[in-house]
């Protein structure tokens, strides 16, 4: 029996979103094409379009449907930085912070690179929460030569909820717009895009019991965004391509029930959770909880749970719980497997050591009280184990 | 038994892994990765660093059907490995950085973590054969492939080291393991092996050294010095660094001026303080003993003068000789001359096809 603890990279399809996916997978019909069958796929998508806009507090009109978070994030990064910069050439700065994803770190050193953007990754404290102040000076500074904001709703790896609100507040006083990437926040707190105030928004399908491969941007009607993708000029001529009906019938189905039992999924999750990290540290008592120990709307994740486990090398933890049938994450990039040490934990204060003994566990629908307790029942060998082994790998000293 | 297959991406581990797997022991592939910034595509020549060769390795554990992880051994591949390999050149020697990685990566480093792990054994697509003797030791033999046989670069293996490994390629010839990889279904059973240092991906070893080696850092070495004859003193040429020269090498010196007798001329010395490089002609370059330190013994250490066979370096010949034990390591009286015989090189010791010991050549007697 595999014990999946990892729904922060992939969570299982709910079996709606499967039936809805399937059921076009065998009808043809091209969502842009006049003739019947075009256009019944093309009320497919429409009505989807309205599922998902229903279910995230948006208008059907702001739903720009793409191939993912990571494209989204390219979308909106880009596409406002672009957009904006045409309007004022001043506006080269991009303020962001320092524990985004990937999908938004490196578009942004690209922009960086090879659009002379000026990239600022604002600081976050040690629970990795953006730190307010510093971001307010950033602004303060020159608000006239920023481009565009972009803070995620909550972080992947340690499940810190960002002050979104103070963050559109402020850019906002300014006229500046605001992007976040929600595709962790979706399913555990309640995500309201209008009621954020943001301009746009990051959503992705496979975290939420959708299919891979398919997510938007919610992005308001009246920012401008410079398309990446150009071609037959499709989902508001910002991303050409022929729409995939039938994964954003999945994708809508999926976010319409993620939403739906957000409420009650968030309560059992947050309980589970606890148990997860009180066992943990029982067995592990010097084991140190990361990220905020608050668990509401504002302050972390209800399915996060990261620790440090001092002495441990996190992929020596992953292995032998892997071969017990325990499926977690070092929650750290990978360049041909080869783990760097996380730059979130990094950021929030932690040195090299710890951050490579640091291992996420992430709850989510298909969680139950039977995989807690087989973590538990594992972790105190596993541990004993990993700290032995302890970091033979590296040079001594090092 | 618990094991680890060391998989590199070659077809010779990936079957000694799919032998471990048959044979009914409890196999975990691990690729090592061995540089921070592996390269996407090879460049050239070969190396084991890629990212490519990570993907190989990961696709022939999934057909065997082991579980796979990528082991990140940069940091101290790098200090135990790359590091000594630039001062050995520093110092004017010729190092052998598999032997290196052997005996300080994967016989040591990954197999002390999986040791710590729970794991019993480490397995290597390295041909040579273990058996045990009569004494209840191990011993590690020649390869029945002699053409492959890897016993000069496991030279450094220790009994306990020894007592952990397995090398199930040993007893096959090379085409045959090709043929069952392809049985297996293997898709890397045609991949070229590699014979290139993995750490110099376009194999321009010179220009790699060069870069490394430049006039700052702990390993500074003169960019250019004179190349000298040994016998009159005369300075014959400059030359462009003296790590690009190995004692024995006859190309590459580039001098203007023919010797008096017409016969080519070989690099009998490398000097590298001074940046000096003597050359003379090839009767100047045999040798008739070594001084070798570093033992390291696979079993018995010998404590009387022994006679054994020498092999001076990967894939050389057989050397008789009488091997003598000091306070350092060891001296080697060769019954057989040798020519061109570099320090830094390993001197592996041989009873028949059994492996006795290594030590590293410190200097040579004419």
């Amino acid at each position: 029996m595999t014990v999946y603890l990892d729904h922060a990279a992939t969570t299982p399809i709910l079996s709606e979103a499967a039936a809805a996916m399937t059921a076009q997978l065998s009808s043809v019909g091209n969502a842009n094409s006049l003739h019947a069958s075009g256009r019944a796929a093309r009320r497919v998508v429409e009505e989807s379009r309205e599922t998902v806009a229903r279910a995230l507090g948006c208008r059907p009109g702001e739903v720009v449907f793409t191939s993912g978070g990571t494209e989204a994030d390219n979308l909106a990064l880009k596409g406002l930085f672009w957009s904006r910069r045409a309007a004022d050439p001043a506006r080269t700065r991009v303020l962001t912070t320092s524990v985004e994803h990937h999908a938004v770190l490196d578009p942004l050193d690209w922009l960086g690179e090879e659009e002379d953007a000026g990239i600022e990754l604002i600081a976050v404290d040690h629970l990795g929460r953006l730190d307010l102040d510093a971001f307010r000076a950033a602004v303060d500074a020159s608000p006239e030569t920023v481009a565009l904001v972009s803070v995620m709703w909550a972080n992947n790896e340690v499940g810190t909820i960002q002050p979104i609100a103070e963050v559109v507040e402020i850019a906002h006083a300014y006229g500046i717009p605001v992007h976040t990437d929600a595709v962790q926040a979706v399913g555990q707190v309640p995500v309201d895009f209008a009621a954020s105030g943001v301009d746009a928004m990051t959503v992705t399908g496979h975290k939420i019991g959708g299919p891979y491969g398919v997510g938007a941007l919610l992005v308001r009607r009246e920012v401008q965004l410079t398309a990446l993708l150009h071609g037959g000029g499709q989902e508001r001529d910002v991303r050409s391509g022929t729409i995939d009906a039938p994964a954003i019938a999945g994708f809508a189905a999926a976010c319409e029930l993620a939403v739906k039992y957000q409420p009650e999924l968030a309560v059992r999750l947050a309980a589970l959770r606890d148990e997860l990290v009180a066992g943990v540290q029982a067995a592990a008592p010097d084991a140190a909880y990361n990220g905020d120990p608050v668990s509401d709307v504002l302050h972390r994740l209800p399915g996060n749970a990261h620790l440090t486990f001092p002495g441990c090398e996190g992929d020596s933890l992953l292995m032998l719980l892997d071969a017990r049938g325990i499926e977690c994450s070092t929650g750290s990039a990978c360049n041909a497997g080869v783990a760097q040490p996380s730059h979130v934990l990094l950021a929030m204060g932690c040195d090299d050591e710890q951050a490579r003994a640091s291992l996420r566990f992430s709850l989510g629908h298909t969680s139950t009280e039977a995989d807690v307790q087989a973590l538990l029942a594992a972790i105190s060998p596993v541990v004993e184990r990993a700290r032995a082994a302890g970091s033979i790998s590296r040079p001594a000293g090092s | 038994m618990k094991v680890l297959a060391a998989m590199s991406g070659g077809v010779d581990s990936a079957v000694a892994a799919a032998r471990a797997a048959e044979a009914g022991h409890d196999v975990t592939g691990i690729h090592l990765a061995l540089s921070r910034n592996p390269k996407s595509y090879r460049t050239g020549a070969r190396g084991c660093c890629t990212i490519e060769d990570s993907n190989d390795a990961r696709r022939a554990a999934d057909l065997i059907g082991i579980p796979f992880y990528v082991w990140d051994m940069s940091e101290r591949f790098h200090e135990d490995v790359v590091e000594d390999f630039l001062a050995e050149y520093a110092g004017g020697r010729t190092p052998n950085p598999c032997l290196r990685c052997n005996e300080k990566i994967k016989f040591a480093a990954v197999l002390d973590r999986g040791l710590a792990l729970g794991f019993d054994a480490v397995v290597t697509g390295h041909y040579a054969q273990l058996r045990t003797g009569t004494d209840g030791l191990i011993e590690m033999h020649r390869a029945v492939d002699m053409g492959k046989d890897q016993s000069y670069v496991l030279g450094v293996l220790t009994q306990e080291q020894l007592a952990h490994s397995l090398f199930p390629l040993g007893d096959t010839a090379k085409p045959e393991i090709r043929a069952e990889a392809e049985r297996r279904g293997l898709q890397v059973a045609a991949k070229p092996d590699s014979h290139d240092i993995c750490f110099i991906s376009d194999g321009d070893t010179g220009g790699w050294l060069g870069e490394k080696l430049d006039s700052s850092g702990p390993n500074a070495v003169l960019s250019s010095g004179p190349i000298v004859d040994g016998e009159s003193g005369e300075v014959l040429g400059e030359h462009e660094g003296s790590w690009r020269f190995t004692i024995g090498q006859r190309k590459g010196l580039r001098i203007g001026t023919p010797a008096a007798d017409g016969k080519p001329r070989f690099v009998l010395d490398i000097e590298p303080v001074s940046g000096t490089v003597t050359v003379g002609p090839r009767e100047a370059l045999a040798v008739s003993g070594l001084t070798c330190i570093r033992p390291l013994w696979c079993g018995t250490a010998p404590t009387v003068p022994t006679e054994c066979t020498v092999q001076l370096r990967a894939h050389g010949e057989e050397h008789r000789a009488v091997v003598i034990p000091s306070e350092t390591g060891f001296d080697v009286t060769l019954l057989d001359p040798a020519s061109g015989i570099a320090p830094g090189q390993a001197c592996v010791i041989y009873d028949g096809s059994r492996v006795v010991g290594s030590g590293t050549i410190a200097a040579t007697s004419r």
